[in-house]
């Protein structure tokens, strides 16, 4: 494999506590060297990218994406979904089981992961906690840890039953695993009559839409809490996906007090929007969990200020044009998210928050690594896998949906100012994305 | 995972909501909050030439138009309404319904709106069991929209109905509307506000001009939350206290097909809710009594109110023709005068 150099970029390396100029040594999928500007040894015949003015980090890692393959390759394949996700900085992500069928066997787990799949980036299976995700019986979960999968989760439904979800969490426990739970209590929001499609509120009153009301969220996180405390001697590790409420949030808040291994990521579409931006009916602001409140969505920017919320994760759902154009009732869930999450969180936690850019690019590469005990990646050190994105941290651009690389168009963001434009996305040693051939 | 010492700093900015890109066609009546005043006096004042325009007349205003009535959901008074509000104006109308057609095989809204296009609709008059169909519907054809009701949503034009003839007992003569013209008018409306589109459509127009609005009922069918649905609508449980207020009580029919499986004590809801003759007297002897229809005799009003002096129901469904005419001329000449609203 051919060698690369990085030269003349800033290195912001947050997990290592690095924010300083450096050239660095990519060779055999590994960080073979990083030295001050100029001071690399041993770069014969390297190819060399100059990273001048831009930043050097470590790949993002995104925990929670879906690519819909196997079973419904309409929507995005895995090859364009890690093509999507190398466009937008991605060198790895978490691909959730609910695809058709549901990821829950060694098999379908080692078959994501195959090189016929194409992907240019890391996809990294989360297994079905429950056979066919329908909450009843738990997986195999040592015969899955061993093809691959990083965690189990069931995301899209809930583990429901309170017996079913605390064996779920003691069994994940016994072989490292981390429990990912899409708290949504269902008895509460879909019923045979109804189901709800947005956020309980004024706004949904008013636009006679029925509404998700957040004690939904917040109930099954608090359910899911008492067990990890029943469960402390065994390290349960529980991650609440998309959080989206003040609710769900002031519970993680006190489980971490309590010294529990409760974590939790949040979407960049909900720290970002309210149930306002749903507008007249836009499907493409439909989601589950729904965009909330503006006092959920501020409950969630000061999560992520003080440090409550340990990453951002898209929850990358993509959905054929066909699919989303329909009556808003009617209408699947989900946006996608992987080109837009770091110029949003550019955009708004950098610039008009003040947040570090190291910390930013924590939430979006370390944290994650941490939470799926996915070693060696998530920072940039001799002997890490060279995973690494390469950015030009001033750059300000709009979106347009139609100009990505996602087999899917259903974004809220389309025509959203960004800051941070991607120049080179590298895997494991290999250019997986350069805005050039763009 | 560290805490970390940066404080939130607050009012943080964050992403504006949009402007809203409806209507795409000035013609379209997707909502009365797409109405402004001036647009809503010469929509009432179009009602009231149209009506007392001679009908061989009339009939050459739209003469050979092509309408095209949309139901997803079983109608009377509005379907007939706006049929022979069309047709009086000359179009032709051609209706085409959920059951026997290809909706039933599975065709999209999208889909069904684009052929009634290309089928030469102008117009399309739009009545769907989902919240929010006419937008999808407008943004997809870009022609003239006219929302018949949608799901639990609106129904602007009963609202304009609605609104005239509040106008003719209370306001008698009135020219144009301004923002006082219901000023210290006091309108109860009493029922199943959650899945009524009536009451949506009315709760927003009316305080535009000046009214107040009492939301009456149990909690299950009127939740708390919709005292904030806008100005000027506040929430009364008691229904005595809110009828001793009313210059007008709208009473809504209780939706069965829009439960969802609600469980609802018809008798205590009668005892709480039921306008009587005897509870009309007492409180509200003078008030006009409005219902948008169907009726159910003796659940939300008794047959003696129905049918007394102080029922203006069948005017309501009289003064539904009037309006539809207004609505649909509107429609189809909107564009010729340079994008009226």
């Amino acid at each position: 494999m051919t060698a690369l150099v990085i030269r003349g970029g800033h290195l912001i390396d947050p997990a290592a506590g690095v924010d300083l100029p450096k050239d660095i040594l990519l060779k055999d999928g590994r960080v073979a060297d990083i030295a001050g500007p100029g001071k690399l040894k041993a770069t014969n015949g390297a190819e060399v990218l100059d990273a001048t003015g831009l930043v050097v980090a470590p790949g993002l890692i995104d925990m929670h994406v879906h690519l819909r393959e196997p079973g419904q390759c309409h929507k995005e394949t895995i090859a364009t979904g890690t093509a999507a996700a190398a466009a937008g900085g991605f060198t790895s992500v978490a691909a959730m089981p609910n695809t058709t069928p549901v990821n829950d066997s060694p098999e379908t787990t080692r078959w994501m992961q195959a090189p016929e799949r194409g992907a240019v980036v890391r996809v990294f299976p989360i297994a079905a906690a429950t056979r066919c995700s329908k909450g009843e019986t738990i997986n195999d979960y040592a015969a899955l840890k061993a093809a691959g999968a990083v965690a189990v989760s069931d995301d899209g439904l809930p583990i429901l039953k309170d017996g079913v979800m605390r064996e779920t969490l003691a069994a994940a426990a016994r072989v490292g695993l981390t429990v990912i739970q899409h708290a949504e209590d269902t008895r509460i929001t879909q019923t045979p009559e109804k189901v709800a499609s947005m956020n309980a509120g004024a706004t949904s009153f008013k636009l006679g839409l029925r509404g998700w009301p957040s004690e939904a969220e917040s109930a099954i996180v608090e359910r899911d809490i008492r067990l990890v405390a029943g469960l402390r001697e065994t390290r349960a590790h529980l991650h609440v996906a998309h959080i989206s409420t003040a609710a769900a949030i002031a519970a993680v808040r006190q489980a971490r007090r309590n010294g529990l291994r409760v974590t939790c990521e949040v979407t960049p579409h909900h720290f970002l929007l309210t149930d306002e931006h749903v507008g007249f009916y836009n499907t493409h602001a439909k989601m589950c969990p729904p965009l909330r409140s503006a006092a959920d969505r501020d409950a969630l920017i000061e999560a992520l200020l003080d440090g409550v919320i340990d990453a951002i994760a898209t929850d990358h759902a993509p959905h054929a044009v066909h699919e989303k154009e329909v009556e808003f009732e009617r209408a699947p869930n989900g946006i996608i998210g992987l080109e837009t999450a770091l110029g949003l969180s550019l955009r708004w936690l950098h610039k008009e928050w003040k947040m570090p850019l190291g910390r930013v690019l924590s939430f979006l590469s370390a944290q994650p690594a941490a939470l799926l005990g996915l070693k060696n990646r998530g920072t940039l050190t001799e002997g890490s896998y060279a995973d690494v994105v390469v950015f030009d941290p001033k750059a300000e651009w709009t979106y347009r949906a139609s100009e990505g690389k996602s087999k899917s168009r259903n974004t809220p963001f389309d025509g959203f100012a960004m800051q941070g434009k991607v120049r080179w996305t590298i895997s494991e040693g290999r250019v997986a994305y350069s805005a050039e051939g763009a | 995972m560290s805490p970390t010492t940066v404080k939130p700093r607050r009012p943080l900015p964050t992403p504006p909501v949009a402007a809203s890109p409806f209507p795409y066609n000035p013609g379209s009546l997707l909502s009365c909050q797409d109405l402004t005043l001036e647009a809503l006096s010469h929509l009432l004042a179009r009602a009231t030439a149209l009506e007392n325009q001679d009908p061989l007349t009339r009939s050459r205003i739209l003469a050979k138009r092509r309408i095209a009535l949309l139901f997803y959901e079983s109608s009377t008074r509005t379907r007939t309404s706006f049929e022979l509000a069309a047709k009086g104006l000359g179009a032709d109308t051609t209706l085409v319904s959920s059951l026997s057609s290809s909706i039933e095989k599975g065709e999209s809204l999208k889909d069904t709106g684009l052929t009634l296009r290309a089928l030469g609709a102008e117009a399309i008059i739009l009545r769907h069991n989902s919240s929010g169909a006419p937008w999808l519907l407008e943004a997809e054809t870009h022609l003239p929209v006219l929302n018949a009701g949608d799901g639990m949503h609106e129904h602007p034009t009963q609202a304009l109905l609605d609104l005239r003839t509040m106008l003719a007992h209370l306001r008698p003569g009135i020219e144009s509307i301004t923002a006082e013209t219901l000023a210290g008018v006091t309108v109860t409306i009493t029922g199943d506000i959650l899945h009524s589109r009536v009451a949506r459509s009315n709760m927003m127009l009316l305080p535009r001009l000046g009214a107040r609005v009492i939301l009456c009922g149990p909690r299950e069918l009127l939740p708390d939350v919709a005292a904030q649905a806008g100005p000027g609508i506040e929430v009364e449980r008691d229904f005595e206290a809110a009828l001793a207020q009313s210059q007008v009580a709208m009473m809504l029919r209780i939706q069965a097909e829009r439960l969802a499986g609600l469980q609802l004590d018809l008798e205590e809801y009668k005892a709480a809710y039921q306008l009587t003759g005897q509870r009309l007297a007492e409180l509200a002897p003078k008030a006009l009594v409005l219902h948008p229809g169907p009726i159910i005799r003796g659940l939300e009003l008794t047959a003696d109110v129905a049918d007394g002096p102080q029922s203006a129901i069948l005017e309501q469904v009289k003064n539904g023709v009037a309006i539809r005419m207004a609505v649909v001329e509107r429609a189809l000449t909107a564009n010729d005068e340079g994008g009226r609203a």
